[in-house]
């Protein structure tokens, strides 16, 4: 079987994230690095490859992005991934979710893999709900937030905690399956995997190669515009205590702060 | 065309109290608009007086489909249909996963924009307006739809609020499963897993999270709510519960409880949005955290960076020390 990994470069995590007032959009500029959650779904791809239960041929990553993306790419591949593809055109700046759904699902169909993985969110855009788009866009059924994933044949078992507790999901292939950061631990890469990741195969695309209808896509092809930006009501900021050292003093702040509220009473 | 869709979610009996104040929000908006808001619920052999309780939160008709529950394809598959009679142009959801599922399915069968984590709506020159914070909550961004919109509420956003207005009126409604929606099966839902634990009635809940390192870590955290006494509990994150550290009763958040306690203690706890919602209502809140740029510290009353190891055995004796 063919499993395709989607994945996402975003603002590394310890850059303050903005908002670029000239165009309304995120400002994708600054470090960037392979979205954090999206290393689950490769750790998933992996270990579905490495149980043995089913014969996995091969892992394609799949990202839509800038040409920088393709670092999120080779990261991805030095993960486990056999090849990568890349789709990338001007035509697509500034897509909202549906129509980012609708480009990858175009991607995904010239592909056909059996199962279609991704990480329950990404660290910057924060829309847990890109899988659920594709999976409508390719007729498949869909889960969320997978945090257990067995397969047999062409049936996958999947739980996951829902509104009211665990709920266990059986989905036949082909699917669309967004996993949880509680479903494994990402490997590290190895040096040699690194090295070599710029190797493998990467297909580079544009909406034109996948038959992506160009008048659905980007700010104008998108459903919805974003504007507006406003500060939140400002919250006072708390007091901060730093432990440096002497902890017993900490404490003592700690209990000072808690006695003035009466909640030591 | 200026009615509304809310999809009210329900499990044994009850609807869940994010899609009541969906249904609340709705039907204010359908209100300005000038239609009425109008409740699915699908699931299998539901009472009708149950459906027509939505009336109380002013949905004014309840379509009621039969089809498994807990999954988002049947829900599509109903909406959907709805949407394509043209009598609608705006979804609401409730916060929660399935909301999220649904939601963003829809809007790709329908050809519809999609808001998530919204908190709250207007009504803009006879359109809706969805405002959602982003960027870890350090701006809002106002969404406007070109043509019909989804909105999925952070969880908590909109008030259940009673209307008073009469019992809905309850139509059945047939519809054809898509092929997706076929291919999916739920097992068992609502599964409770680890110890019943009560913790909505404590006034003080120490809560922990993945900086406890392991489960044996809970035991600092207990030490704390125990020399705290009486009304003290001990809550935890998804990331542990998940990690099967602690048991399910004890989550806040998003797919877990909402607590507003006098006291909100969070050891190791990064302050995730999912996690924010289910306690930022609480009286104080009391972060220790060893990352000085957690995003806890910035809803937090008295922030403590430093590591939880060395601070919470101390705090725990002086806390035994002041109750005596
Ligand atoms: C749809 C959806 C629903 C979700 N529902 C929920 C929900 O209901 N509830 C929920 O909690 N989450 C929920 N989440 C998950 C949420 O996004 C976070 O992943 C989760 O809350 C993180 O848990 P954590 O804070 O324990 O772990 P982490 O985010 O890993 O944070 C651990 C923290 O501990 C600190 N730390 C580590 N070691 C120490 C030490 N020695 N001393 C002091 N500090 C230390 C670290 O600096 C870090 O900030 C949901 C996510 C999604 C997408």
């Amino acid at each position: 079987m063919k499993i395709a990994v989607l994945v996402k470069e975003v603002p590394d995590a310890a850059v303050q994230k903005r908002i670029d007032p000239s165009s309304g959009r995120l400002d994708r500029s600054g470090e960037k690095n392979l979205n954090p959650y999206d290393t689950h779904a490769i750790e998933a791809a992996m270990q579905i490859r490495e149980g043995g239960a089913v014969e996995v041929d091969e892992i394609v990553a799949v990202t839509m992005g800038p040409e920088s993306a393709v670092r999120a790419l080779h990261k991805a591949v030095s993960l486990g991934a056999d090849r990568s593809v890349h789709l990338t055109d001007p035509a697509l700046a500034g897509s909202d979710v549906a129509a980012t759904g609708y480009a990858l699902a175009q991607v995904l169909r010239r592909e056909s893999p059996d199962l279609v993985l991704l990480g329950q969110q990404s660290d910057d855009g924060e829309c847990y709900t890109i899988g659920a788009v594709v999976a409508e866009y390719l007729g498949q059924p869909s889960l969320t937030q997978v945090i257990k994933l067995d397969i047999a044949g062409d049936e996958l078992t999947c739980e996951r905690q829902a509104e009211y507790g665990y709920d266990t999901v059986n989905v036949k292939l082909p699917a669309v399956i967004s996993v949880g950061d509680a479903i494994n631990e990402p490997r590290y890469p190895s040096l040699k995997a690194i090295m070599g990741a710029k190797k493998k195969p990467l297909d580079t695309l544009a909406t034109g190669d996948v038959d992506i209808d160009a008048s659905k896509v980007g700010a104008e092809g998108s459903h919805v515009a974003c504007g507006d930006f406003k500060a939140p009501p400002s919250k006072s900021a708390g007091t901060i205590i730093e432990d440096e050292g002497d902890t017993d003093d900490t404490v003592g702040k700690i209990i000072a702060w808690l006695d003035e509220r009466k909640l030591l009473a | 065309m200026s009615n509304i869709l809310v999809y009210a979610l329900h499990h044994e009996g009850a609807f869940n109290k994010n899609s009541l104040g969906a249904v609340a929000e709705a039907s204010r908006l359908a209100g300005e608009l000038g239609g009425e808001a109008h409740a699915v619920v699908v699931g299998a052999g539901i009472a009708d007086d149950l459906a027509a309780t939505l009336g109380s939160y002013g949905a004014t008709k309840v379509y009621k489909a039969d089809g498994p529950e807990g999954l988002s394809g049947p829900v599509i598959d109903v909406m959907g249909k709805l949407f394509d009679g043209g009598d609608y142009q705006y979804a609401v959801f409730g916060g929660g996963l399935l909301g999220f599922e649904i939601g963003a399915g829809l809007a790709a069968r329908i050809d519809a924009g999609v808001t998530m984590e919204v908190t709250a709506v207007n009504v803009v020159d006879g359109q809706l307006a969805a405002e959602r914070p982003i960027l870890g909550d350090s701006s809002i961004s106002t969404s406007r739809y070109k043509g019909k919109g989804i909105i999925i509420a952070r969880l908590n956003a909109f008030e259940v609020k009673e209307t008073g207005g009469s019992a809905a009126s309850v139509e059945q409604v047939s519809y054809e499963a898509s092929t997706q929606s076929q291919q999916a099966n739920i097992v068992t839902r609502g599964e409770q897993r680890g110890a019943d634990v009560d913790i909505e009635g404590a006034s003080i809940l120490v809560a922990g999270g993945r900086g406890l390192g392991k489960a044996e870590g809970f035991q600092l955290a207990e030490d704390l709510a125990k020399a705290f006494g009486g009304n003290a509990a001990v809550a935890a994150t998804r990331a542990v519960v998940d990690a099967g550290w602690y048991p399910y009763a004890a989550q806040i958040g998003q797919t877990g409880k909402t607590v507003a306690p006098k006291l909100y203690l969070a050891a190791g706890i990064s302050g995730a949005i999912q996690h924010k919602v289910g306690m930022q209502s609480s009286e104080n809140i009391v972060a220790i955290n060893k990352d000085a740029n957690a995003p806890i510290f910035e809803f937090s009353d008295l922030g403590i960076v430093g590591d939880l190891n060395k601070i919470l055995p101390k705090l725990t004796e002086a806390v035994k020390a002041r109750k005596g």
